[in-house]
């Protein structure tokens, strides 16, 4: 079409010759051939995820730290509670890597535990949440009308909620100790989540293929399983990579108000509370390393999460 | 709007009542009472104790009186420190930690703001690298660590300010810059990319024609419309300050409600632990209640009077 107009209008164009216009060949024709070959939404995603190299750089420090609180308290000669009371508060040398602390135990394999601890809590609540949360905010999404607004009616209120206070509370009440944690985590935690995954859900629900699929007499189950979580997974994903620092990060504030993990036992929130005490008598090694490593994963989950956050919208496709 | 005011505050009426109540009944969930110590009380003096302090009633009444006092904003005597009220301990606590939180809500406010336009302004250049890079260190270093390191270095080392207490400005600049740092990293960020949304829009692209100059653009034109994001979260983030203040101070010997909050806390002394948590509580959603209102008159596109669109 174009090719043809522009050889009838040669005269409009006096400069170019002729002979200049030629008729283009077939499989030159490369304009509605496919460029790029078609990626799905999650391999696009992985795609631009992996562009970002803060975030890959936050995802191999996570993946590092997976790996040495499994293996890191075995790599160390001591013991997490083993105690050596001729060895207080060394500094780090090579027989004890990250020191020791008031009563001798090693901050190596303490600062590797507490990674355990610390992690479990934060991916455990962030599980927690997961569930609660899309369960109930997909039956609000998805039923609407007065659900909806009864379900949400209660979220509102545990919306208001100071978090944290909710959370100091039920330590107090049920005594510290990590399931305390968790469950104060859990009880005002999965409201964020059900918010979004009511607010996607009630987007979602509205599209034509969920409308074809009712259509085909499909149960609301299957529907909710199949067709609307499936497209709200992004925002979630977002979501629990924000959750996962959060709870890390209120695990290390109960621990420094001394509701958290009880000794022998060591979270990276009590060592840094207890290295608080001694920071003035010189003994940075016993606050250095759990701060660094809380700062370390906070930094990781947030920027993990951002790129994410980036790599998972549709709008930024490229 | 008056509407949707009296709708807001039957809400937070409610969350308030159910904060009173979940205290209160997890408070008295506990087994045993606060006077089961080591210390030897004859019968006749616990039980003259229970009954001044109305234990022996059931507890449905003592859940009662409990609203009652909340209402009339007198939160009885506290257990462990006898010859103090809850009250008292408030009025003393609180004109300090209001005090502490103002002041860094307002260091937080400004200087992220300020870091946000300054990183929007230079857009991938290294300051808004730099800008950036302080703030997800701000938001990745807890504020307990950060006291501990402000005061080693700033305190300690090279003596330049006062490690503790509250007495004077001077003592105000490390609590501050600790507690500040978190917030105003999350104002930065905010602010940073809601900047860098408007200043793509076309009504900026028209001051630019017309020749203004480009603080006016900056400030008159651009800033009023990226900080609508910034408002949203104030609520929340008066909320990390106030539970940050229990943490700070603890660690700077400062006499705020924190210290009587965490205090009671270690005491189980429930009187205080109960009051301090509805008024923290009252203060936060009232905090959110202004939040919402503040939007709303701050952007016109929101009318709070018609049902809330999801």
């Amino acid at each position: 079409m174009e090719l043809r107009k522009q050889h009838d209008n040669r005269n409009l164009a006096p400069d170019i010759p002729d002979d200049w216009f030629v008729p283009m060949a077939k499989d030159q024709d490369a304009a509605e051939a496919v460029v790029r070959p078609s990626l799905s939404y999650w391999q696009d995603a992985w795609r631009r995820l992996l562009k970002n190299k803060l975030a890959m750089a936050g995802l191999f420090f996570l993946i590092a730290l997976a790996f040495m609180s499994i293996f890191g308290p075995m790599i160390s000669p001591h013991s997490v509670s083993e105690q050596s009371l001729t060895n207080q508060n060394l500094p780090p040398s090579s027989k004890y890597w990250f020191g020791t602390d008031e009563l001798g135990r090693d901050v190596f394999a303490r600062t590797w535990y507490g990674a355990r601890i610390s992690l479990f809590v934060g991916i455990v609540a962030a599980m927690i949440d997961f569930a609660i949360g899309v369960i109930y905010g997909g039956i609000a999404g998805y039923k609407g009308g007065r659900t909806d607004n009864a379900m949400m009616r209660v979220v509102e209120i545990l919306y208001g909620l100071p978090y944290l206070l909710v959370v100091i509370l039920i330590s107090v009440v049920m005594g510290p100790g990590l399931f305390t944690i968790i469950f104060a985590l859990s009880v005002t935690g999965w409201v964020g989540m059900a918010r979004i995954v009511r607010g996607q859900v009630l987007q979602i629900k509205n599209y034509e293929f969920v409308l074809a699929s009712k259509t085909f007499g499909t149960k609301t189950s299957r529907i909710i399983k199949k067709n609307l979580l499936p497209n709200t997974m992004g925002p979630i994903i977002v979501q629990m990579t924000l959750t996962v620092p959060s709870a890390i990060f209120a695990e290390a504030f109960l621990s420094f108000l001394g509701l958290g993990i009880q000794p022998p036992f060591a979270s990276w929130g009590s060592m840094a509370n207890d290295g608080l005490s001694t920071i003035l008598s010189g003994h940075w090694w016993r606050l250095f390393f759990p701060a660094f490593f809380i700062s370390l994963t906070m930094f990781s989950f947030n920027v993990l999460g951002d790129g994410l956050q980036d790599a998972l919208d549709p709008k930024l496709r490229r | 709007m008056t509407g949707y005011i009296i709708k807001r505050l039957i809400a937070m009426a409610v969350t308030l009542w159910f904060i009173i109540t979940l205290t209160f009944f997890l408070m008295h969930s506990i087994p045993g009472s606060p006077f089961n110590e080591e210390r030897n009380t004859s019968e006749a003096v616990q039980r003259n104790l229970e009954k001044f302090y109305h234990l022996d009633e059931p507890l449905y009444v003592q859940y009662g009186m409990y609203l009652k006092s909340v209402v009339t904003f007198d939160f009885g005597p506290s257990i462990k420190k006898s010859s103090q009220t809850v009250n008292e301990m408030l009025g003393r606590g609180f004109p300090v930690s209001f005090e502490l939180g103002i002041v860094t809500l307002i260091v937080a406010v400004f200087s992220g703001i300020a870091l946000g336009i300054i990183a929007a302004l230079r857009h991938n250049g290294f300051i808004d690298y730099l800008a950036m890079t302080i703030a997800v260190l701000g938001i990745s270093v807890p504020n307990f660590v950060l006291a501990t390191l402000l005061i080693q270095q700033l305190a300690v080392n090279l003596a330049i300010l006062p490690v503790a207490t509250w007495s004077s400005p001077k003592h105000m600049i490390l609590p501050t810059l600790a507690l500040a740092t978190g917030p105003m990293a999350i104002i930065a960020r905010l602010t940073r990319s809601s900047m860098l949304e408007v200043l793509t829009q076309d009504y900026i692209k028209t001051a630019k024609a017309k020749g203004l100059s480009p603080v006016k653009i900056v400030f008159k034109h651009a800033l009023r419309n990226a900080l609508l994001p910034v408002v949203t979260v104030l609520g929340s983030l008066a909320a990390s300050i106030l539970t940050g203040t229990f943490v700070i101070e603890k660690i700077f010997a400062i006499p705020g409600m924190g210290k009587y909050f965490v205090e009671s806390i270690n005491t189980r002394d429930y009187p205080v632990i109960m009051g301090t948590t509805v008024f923290y509580s009252s203060i936060l959603i009232i905090m959110l209640f202004l939040v919402d209102i503040a939007y709303g008159i701050l952007d016109p596109r929101i009318k709070l009077h018609k049902k809330e669109a999801s």
